[in-house]
């Protein structure tokens, strides 16, 4: 589920960007202010683990089909969620750019899709209160593994919505991602969950100095976080609707297909236009609202505002530029390697 | 074989970093700045558009030329990650049905000119991508990184990762092939098996951060990796920068392929 550069507009890329950059300079922040050296190299190290048990498949119990693991949750019950945020990105920035996996821009994105919900939400709101005292591990693992998945593949598809580059409908992209990643889910807490377990029955002590760690790191309360993140989200939405009517290509041209206009229809005066104006001044998306509405227009109308004019009598000149640009690339490709050859 | 090939391919990338060429040795500051713009710039073209993307070749293909790179690894890069976005892009011309234009009687419709724009966007971005790694050594990026005000703590974890990644995962290469020497077939797979690997792992994992911690400590370890130092922003730089931003601002904004199409037309 990593996203991919080809699939997202620059809005949506950049945005993203921003609430990755603050997730990783405030968790930064957080772990400076109390650290133990020591927590240095255990990050580096446990996230090179991640890393390699990545690369270990297993068979996934009754399909027969390998899977691997995501590794985010068992971080974060191993790190904190603030360390476990810096790991996770540091493994999904290796991951853009060696393997290729998912993309530079994209890579926001990615960091916010796989390490935030799982760290910021799911561990804090979820693991934390059912495994109090070191009871429910299992199914608090669990739990916290399938809503932070779930997040995690439900902010895929806004992102791919929001981008307007893939023609695939909402509601059938979420009916494809929630169900697969609700499996995944399952398979990444069982085995989390077991392989901490095993780790603790091996060597206990371990295992506590880890802990122990973690929790000299994340002391105070997570409300001051979940609060800011949420103020930033905001921040972040209206930086987007900014971009979104300032180029229509992008959000704007999402929001057309849903409603068949740019803009939704309005009434003039009364308290609707007030309530718009303040809308307006603090509204995420203040050009539009999510509420269906009904629209007048014919649907040849529609099409025609949809799609942008294209021109056939240039289109022979484009296609023949084409073919010249793509001759003059080899050829430039072609030339360095012979003069080089020649150098050498 | 799939462990095998994603170690060793990662080491691969870590050697071709540190050749000496041209591309090679521009800073490693303006190299990041200009794939992300190329990125941006690529990825902000309206959904339909196709030629407009090819004059944008030019980047991977010099990088890939002057660096050195062999094509046949891009390639394969580019082949790893392509099932993703292809599944994603493979919706657009079932849904978008309406036609654009005729080529020889040939409907084009729109959903298949953002098919195309989509499979060219995730060519040029992964190739560009993985040319920047190919050409730059990680040292370097990390610099980049740290000028660009990324904050030290990720820095840090960056560089130890990508130290212990090759560790590790050797590691755990001995640890897999040891298994499956023991076990025929897809046996040796089932979960049970797994979660004793990795939770050995683990352990050793840990008992290896805390044995590094004690070896940095009699170092003079103080909390901050220390790595490269300065790099001077010299000429070459400078120049690579300039044309760089140039011909992005001229292929963003200008149609150069109906341009070039029209001389030669009227030439003929």
């Amino acid at each position: 589920m990593h996203m991919a550069d080809a699939l997202i507009s620059p809005e949506v890329g950049i945005s993203f960007w921003a609430l990755s950059v603050g997730g990783i300079a405030y968790s930064a922040k957080k772990l400076k202010d109390n650290m133990d050296d020591k927590l240095i190299p255990l990050m580096g190290v446990l996230g090179a683990f991640v890393f390699a048990a990545q690369m270990i498949n297993f068979t996934i119990p009754g399909t027969g089909s390998s899977g691997h693991l995501g590794g985010s949750m068992l971080l974060s019950i191993l790190l904190g969620p603030y360390a476990a945020f810096v790991v996770m990105a540091s493994i999904l920035t290796i991951q853009a750019l060696f393997f290729a996996d998912g993309g530079l821009l994209a890579l926001g994105c990615n960091i916010w899709n796989l390490g935030f919900y799982t760290s910021f939400i799911a561990y804090p709101l979820i693991y934390k209160p059912l495994a109090k005292n070191g009871k429910n591990t299992f199914l608090a693992t669990l739990l916290s593994s399938i809503i932070g998945l779930q997040l995690g593949a439900f902010s895929v598809v806004l992102q791919t919505y929001f981008s307007g580059i893939s023609e695939l409908p909402f509601k059938a992209f979420v009916m494809l991602m929630q169900p697969i990643h609700l499996a995944i889910g399952i398979v990444e807490g069982i085995v989390t969950t077991a392989i901490i377990r095993f780790a603790a029955s091996v060597k206990p002590d371990i295992l506590e100095g880890v802990y122990n760690l973690n929790n000299q790191n994340t002391t105070g309360s997570m409300k001051k976080v979940i609060l800011m993140f949420l103020i930033l989200t905001f921040v972040v939405g209206g930086f987007l609707s900014w971009f979104a009517s300032s180029n229509p290509d992008g959000l704007e041209w999402s929001i057309e297909k849903v409603y068949g206009k740019p803009e939704l229809p309005e009434k003039e005066g009364g308290i609707l236009t007030k309530i718009k104006e303040i809308q307006e001044k603090f509204a995420i998306l203040p050009d539009y609202t999510f509420k269906k509405v009904e629209t007048k227009e014919t649907p040849a109308q529609k099409e025609e505002e949809k799609y942008p004019n294209i021109d056939v009598g240039t289109t022979v000149s484009g296609v023949v530029g084409s073919i010249m640009v793509i001759l003059l690339l080899m050829g430039t490709g072609f030339l360095i390697k012979a003069f080089k050859k020649r150098t050498v | 074989m799939k462990f095998d090939n994603e170690f060793f391919s990662l080491g691969y990338i870590d050697r071709l970093s540190y050749k000496e060429t041209f591309i090679h040795n521009i800073d490693a500051r303006v190299k990041l700045a200009i794939s992300l713009v190329f990125i941006i710039c690529v990825v902000s073209f309206p959904k339909y558009e196709v030629l407009s993307l090819i004059p944008f070749f030019i980047f991977p293909v010099v990088f890939l030329a002057v660096g050195e790179i062999p094509l046949n690894f891009v390639l394969k890069r580019i082949a790893l990650v392509f099932p993703f976005v292809f599944f994603i892009a493979i919706f657009n011309p079932i849904f978008e049905r309406k036609v654009a234009f005729y080529i020889f009687n040939i409907p084009a419709t729109y959903g298949m000119l953002s098919f195309f724009s989509i499979l060219i966007r995730f060519v040029l971005s992964v190739s560009m991508l993985i040319l920047l790694v190919a050409t730059t050594s990680f040292s370097g990026i990390c610099y980049a990184l740290k000028y660009f005000r990324v904050p030290e703590i990720f820095i840090t974890q960056l560089l130890f990762l990508y130290r212990y990644i090759f560790v590790l995962s050797e590691e755990a290469m001995r640890m897999v092939r040891a298994k499956d020497m023991r076990s025929f077939g897809k046996k040796g797979t089932e979960l049970k098996f797994y979660v004793k690997l990795a939770g050995t792992l683990l352990i050793r994992s840990i008992l290896r951060a805390e044995k590094i911690y004690y070896a940095m400590l009699a170092r003079g370890f103080k909390g901050i990796m220390p790595y490269r130092k300065k790099r001077i922003f010299e000429k070459k730089d400078f120049i690579f920068l300039i044309v760089s931003v140039l011909l992005l601002y001229v292929f963003r904004f200008f149609d150069v392929i109906k341009l070039i199409g029209r001389i030669f037309v009227r030439g003929l």
